[in-house]
This record gives structure tokens, sequence and C-alpha cells, in this order.
């Protein structure tokens, strides 16, 4: 394993996207930040911005309005970076699947920029902190 | 030509040192902010591990950014935090580089890391950038006045010298600067100053994460950041030490000396991780206000106060 990867999986910065969710995922998200999970023991932190940011953490059905700024904040990211969608909506846009409004999921949306993109799907709605954490090590273990 | 080649190897010697000392002291800093939240708080290794890997990522340049001057700032501040941080290493080591007014030099090496962190966002081509600097910027205004201040007081209490050698050696006649009435508002003030150098709560108005979105740093991507966050790291070693150095009575790295060193350096950084986990932000014009309306006219009382009791002869004024 090099360097690289040691650190890379050692300090996971991760920028929240909202691409159109109900605030129930987000909510959970911010659990895991709370002192019973306390995700910064693994070096997780929150950022504010996705230049910083390793890893993308996206919550909701991804909007007709939300693809071109999923896909541009998904190019502003420094690479390597991983995605996690967190929750039914931005798996597979759950009860939403045959609306006008999300024609696409969040995973295409982002394949459509790059087709290599590491994307990890935590189902849920919302999933608990704990399936996150499940989530984020399963994908960790696959860089 | 040897003795460049020993003031390079200092040099890189006390860059090192500062870097993993600083390193430690921002670990220490997260993990009391964590037990103060009552969480866990992140292992030894965590700050090291975010340098490394922001070593090991992309550099973005924004395309509306001077590309130029916005990659060479950092570098810029971290070359100006390893100068003033040799300055000060040398002097705890006894290696006799000193000389007239190295204080002064210090004070105006150590403005300029904040000087590079108005330059380089300010050329990002980000408005949050750009917001981001001017706060900086006008925080820089705010604090030097106060800071410069609170160090006349050390330098009327020993004896007027310019030379940081020359302050240990007045602390070390006459009691360290801190025993003395002025002395400790002097401390405090300075204390309150380097809390702004290194924009750390109250006063991070600059980084602001929720409402800039880390507003100076938000264009900075991969190595400049890991730069950026280096040379804080560093800032975070180096100005605890010139505190120590100018109102603790110094630097002393012989035999127990080194206790000593270690206890003042850290009831520093304790002080300030306290200040920093009690207090909200401050907004800009709530802080230059504070600075210049409060803690420069303390900081001036200071010095009147220990010019009185240097005239008079009375030594715990």
């Amino acid at each position: 394993m090099s360097w690289k990867i040691w650190a890379l999986k050692k300090s996971i910065w991760v920028y929240h996207v909202n691409v159109g969710a109900c605030n129930n995922c987000d909510i959970e998200i911010l659990e895991l930040l709370t002192p019973r999970y306390d995700i910064e023991r693994f070096g997780m932190v929150l950022v504010g911005s996705p230049r910083h940011a390793d890893a993308l953490v996206v919550t909701g059905i991804c909007t007709h309005q939300a693809v071109p700024r999923l896909q541009e904040v998904y190019r502003q990211t420094a690479k390597p970076c991983v995605v996690f969608c967190i929750g039914t909506c931005a798996n597979d846009r759950g009860i939403f699947k045959a609306g006008y409004g999300s024609p696409t999921p969040a995973d295409e949306a982002i394949r459509a920029v790059d087709p290599r993109a590491i994307i990890a799907y935590v189902p849920g709605c919302p999933p608990k902190p704990e399936a996150m954490i499940a989530g984020v090590v399963k994908a960790l273990a696959a860089l | 030509m040897r003795e460049m080649g020993l003031a390079l190897l200092v040099l890189f010697g006390a860059t090192l040192a500062t870097a993993v000392l600083g390193l430690i002291t921002r670990f220490i800093d997260r993990k009391v902010t964590a037990r103060v939240q009552w969480r866990v708080g992140p292992p030894w290794y965590q700050t090291f591990a975010d340098i490394l890997k922001l070593l090991g990522k992309e550099t973005l340049v924004p395309g509306l950014a001077k590309g130029t001057l916005f990659l060479a700032s950092p570098v810029l501040g971290f070359a100006a935090t390893s100068v003033g941080a040799t300055m000060l290493w040398s002097h705890a080591l006894g290696l006799g580089f000193a000389f007239f007014g190295d204080i002064i030099v210090l004070v105006y090496v150590l403005t300029i890391p904040s000087l590079m962190l108005v330059l380089g966002p300010a050329s990002s081509g980000s408005p949050y950038g750009a917001v981001g600097a001017s706060r900086e910027m006008k925080l820089l205004l705010g604090y030097e006045l106060p800071f410069v201040l609170a160090l006349a007081v050390a330098l009327i209490h020993t004896g007027g010298s310019l030379r940081i050698e020359d302050i240990v050696a007045g602390q070390a006649r006459h009691g360290a600067v801190i025993g003395s009435v002025s002395g400790v508002v002097a401390a405090l003030v300075s204390l309150v100053c380097i809390q702004a150098k290194m924009g750390l709560v109250p006063f991070d108005m600059a980084e602001a994460e929720t409402e800039l979105m880390g507003g100076i740093l938000v264009e900075y991507s991969g190595p400049p950041l890991a730069v950026i966050l280096l040379t804080r790291a560093m800032l975070y070693a180096a100005l605890p030490m010139l505190l120590v150095t100018v109102f603790l009575g110094g630097i002393d790295l012989r035999g127990l000396g080194i206790v000593w060193a270690l206890l003042k350096y850290l009831a520093i950084v304790v002080l300030m991780v306290l200040m920093r986990n009690t207090n909200p932000r401050l907004r800009i014009d709530q802080a230059v206000r504070f600075f210049w309306g409060v803690l420069a006219p303390i900081a001036l009382a200071a010095v009147a106060l220990a010019a009185y009791g240097r005239a008079r002869g009375i030594p715990w004024l």
C-alpha cells in the first residue's frame, strides 16, 4: 500500500452535496459528528469547499436543476475522491423513480462526467449512522 | 562558506522541528477540543496524515486565478514562517545568530504569512476568497498595534534592548516580565493577538466555514493547501515560543530547562485551545473595534505603567 493511499484512508475530508433531499439523510449525516458516533476518530471531518474534499456525500433524488451543479461540484473536487450516495433517493430515486423532476440518478450524473468514478451506495430512508460508517469502511477497503 | 552551510543546516533543522512540534500541537488542539465537546477525537498521527494526504492530491488552479501569485503566496508564507521559527530556535539553542533589532525583524517576518494569506486568496478569482482576504487584512491591521505595544512592555522591563538575547538575559536578572502587573496585562493582550494571528476562533472570520466556506482557503487544494496548513501548524509552535521567550523568561533547553520550557509552552497552548472552545466567532467590525478600542488602550496603559515603574524603580509595576 503506497503512502498516498494510506494517508487518504486515514484522513477523509467530506463535502456534503444536497441535490434535492428531504433533509432526513442530512440530519443523519450530522449525527455522525456528534459524541455518540464521532467520525473524527477515523480522521473524517466536514469541510466547506469541494476543493478540500476527498469524499462527496450526495443526498437526494438529483433533481433536473441539480444535475449540472452536481457535475460541476464533482469536477471541482481534487482527485482522487470517492462519492457516497447516501439514502434511497440518491441510490435509485426510490418512490420518485417515475417522477418528471428527477430524470437522472445521482450516480449516472457523476458517471457522465467521469466514467471511472468510485461510487459507494448506502441505502435506507434514512440510513442509520452505523450503516453509513459501514459503507465508508467498505468503500475504503476497495481503494 | 562554512558559516553559510551551518546557517542552512540550522534553517532546515529548525523548520523540521517547528513543523513536527506544530503538528503535535495541532493534534493536542484537536484532541482537547474533542474532549471539551465530549467526543473521543482523532488518533495521534492525524495531523501528519492530513498533510501527507494533501501532498498526494491533485493541484487545482481556478480558471479566473492569477496562477503564479496564487501558488507562490503559500510558499512565501511558509518560507517566512521558517525564518521566524529559525530565529527563535537558534536563540533557544544558544547558537549566537543574534543581531541588533532581531525582535523587530521577527515581528515583521511573522506578519508575512498573514499578508500572503491576503495576496493568494485575493488572486484566486473567487468572491469568497476575496471577502476572506479583505477580512484577513482588516484583522491584521487590528491586532498588530496592541501586539507591538504588548511587546514594548517587555522591552521596557528588560532594559530597552532590541535583541532577543538581551530580553531573555534581562529576565534572568530581574525575573520574568510576567512577574509584574504590566507584564501580566501585556502577556494577556499578546495572547489574544496571537489567537487572531493564527485565525483561531473567535477570530476565524477570514475562514468562517459556515458563511464563507473556508474563505481564504476556499480555492486551495492538494499540495498548496498542505503548505498553508503546515504554515499554520508551524505558527502554532512559533508564536507560543515567542510569548515564552518574551514574557515567561525564555526557552532554556539545557538539563531540566527542557521540562520548564515545555510546561510554559503547554500552558500557553492550553489557554489558546480553551479560548477557542469557549467563544463564538466575532464579526469583523466587532473584532477590529475590540482590538483598537479595548486592547490597544489596555496595552498602552500597560506601557505607561511599565515606564512609570521603571522610572521610579518599582519592579512589580
